[in-house]
């Protein structure tokens, strides 16, 4: 018995002390409810939500930076940007909400898009042109003369 | 043994991408994204990559046993970031597999997130990912550019240093 207890006070305290302090960031991965409420509010209803890293206006990330110039070419200037670098809970939240491990996020109409990757492959196959009409919402490329491949 | 075998994969992607820069070089590029991510220099990023680090070998391994790629490339691309010398936090990854057959988009890359997950949740920070079939490879082998650094991971790590 004495050795029982020798065993599991230990793991008590390191139990407590981990309660006390919370567990490391990494292996949080429950998304509370109050921040899952949170960010539904944040997409739904909403046509268009990029979050990213920094602003519109001033990206702080090459990867979001490239959703931004791409929502720019096809006119779509009025979306809600989220910027998670002002705000920890969201930017390690909305990786749980999405199940997607990295930021720029994008969604439309409350459903998730993709990140950076993905929307650059649709811009360059034509079918952003399509997934934006869907919502709505007519891409300024197709309206805008063809632009000639500058000189390198 | 694994970082033998890593090294021939980087090599034969190595002269992969040089005759392929060749041959994307000469040809004009189809519908390019004027975003504004051109003014990348790869070449310091591929020479970073041939020095091939622990992180890198497992991708590698990870990518190699979940998908059986007929292509496959990991691109160590944490020099082109504000990180130390040698760091492996950001990547690259071309995956040409049939695996990805009948696959959305979005199921492709969540198939990638998933086989990584261990390294995405630790050491690393970003994970740009092109998941192709062979036949969409075939007509098409370029690789899309990453967009250069804008400093948003030094601003990170000063928010997790300061709590």
């Amino acid at each position: 018995m004495s050795l029982f207890t020798q065993i599991i006070r230990p793991s008590t305290r390191l139990f407590r002390s981990f309660q006390a302090t919370g567990l490391p960031h990494c292996q949080l991965r429950l998304l509370s409810t109050e921040l899952k409420e949170r960010i539904d509010g944040l997409i739904q209803g909403k046509k268009v939500v990029v979050f990213m890293k920094g602003v519109p206006e001033e990206p702080q990330c090459g990867f979001s930076n490239a959703v931004v110039q791409i929502m720019r070419m096809h006119g779509v200037d009025n979306y809600e940007s989220h910027n998670v670098l002002e705000d920890k809970d969201l930017r390690e939240g909305i990786k749980e909400y999405s199940e997607w491990p990295t930021i720029p996020q994008i969604y439309m109409e409350g459903e998730f898009v993709g990140g950076c990757d993905i929307v650059i492959q649709m811009h360059q196959t034509g079918d952003l042109i399509d997934e934006l009409k869907k919502i709505g919402i007519r891409s300024a490329l197709l309206d805008a003369p063809k632009e000639e491949e500058p000189s390198k | 043994m694994i970082s033998g075998r890593a090294t021939i994969i980087v090599r034969r992607a190595w002269a992969k991408q040089s005759a392929l820069r060749k041959v994307k070089d000469s040809v004009v590029p189809g519908p390019s994204p004027a975003i504004g991510i051109r003014t990348i220099h790869t070449s310091k990023t591929r020479t970073m990559a041939s020095e091939s680090g622990s992180i890198e070998s497992s991708i590698k391994d990870k990518l190699m046993q979940k998908f059986q790629p007929t292509h496959l490339e990991v691109i160590n691309e944490s020099s082109m970031h504000n990180v130390p010398r040698g760091s492996e936090t950001h990547f690259k990854v071309v995956v040409v597999s049939e695996a990805f057959d009948k696959e959305s988009l979005i199921k492709r890359h969540c198939l990638v997130n998933e086989v990584l997950k261990t390294e995405l949740e630790g050491p690393v920070h970003a994970l740009s990912i092109q998941a192709k079939t062979p036949s969409q490879w075939s007509s098409n082998a370029t690789v899309t550019k990453s967009p250069p650094c804008l400093g948003g991971m030094a601003r990170e790590q000063r928010d997790q240093q300061g709590t």
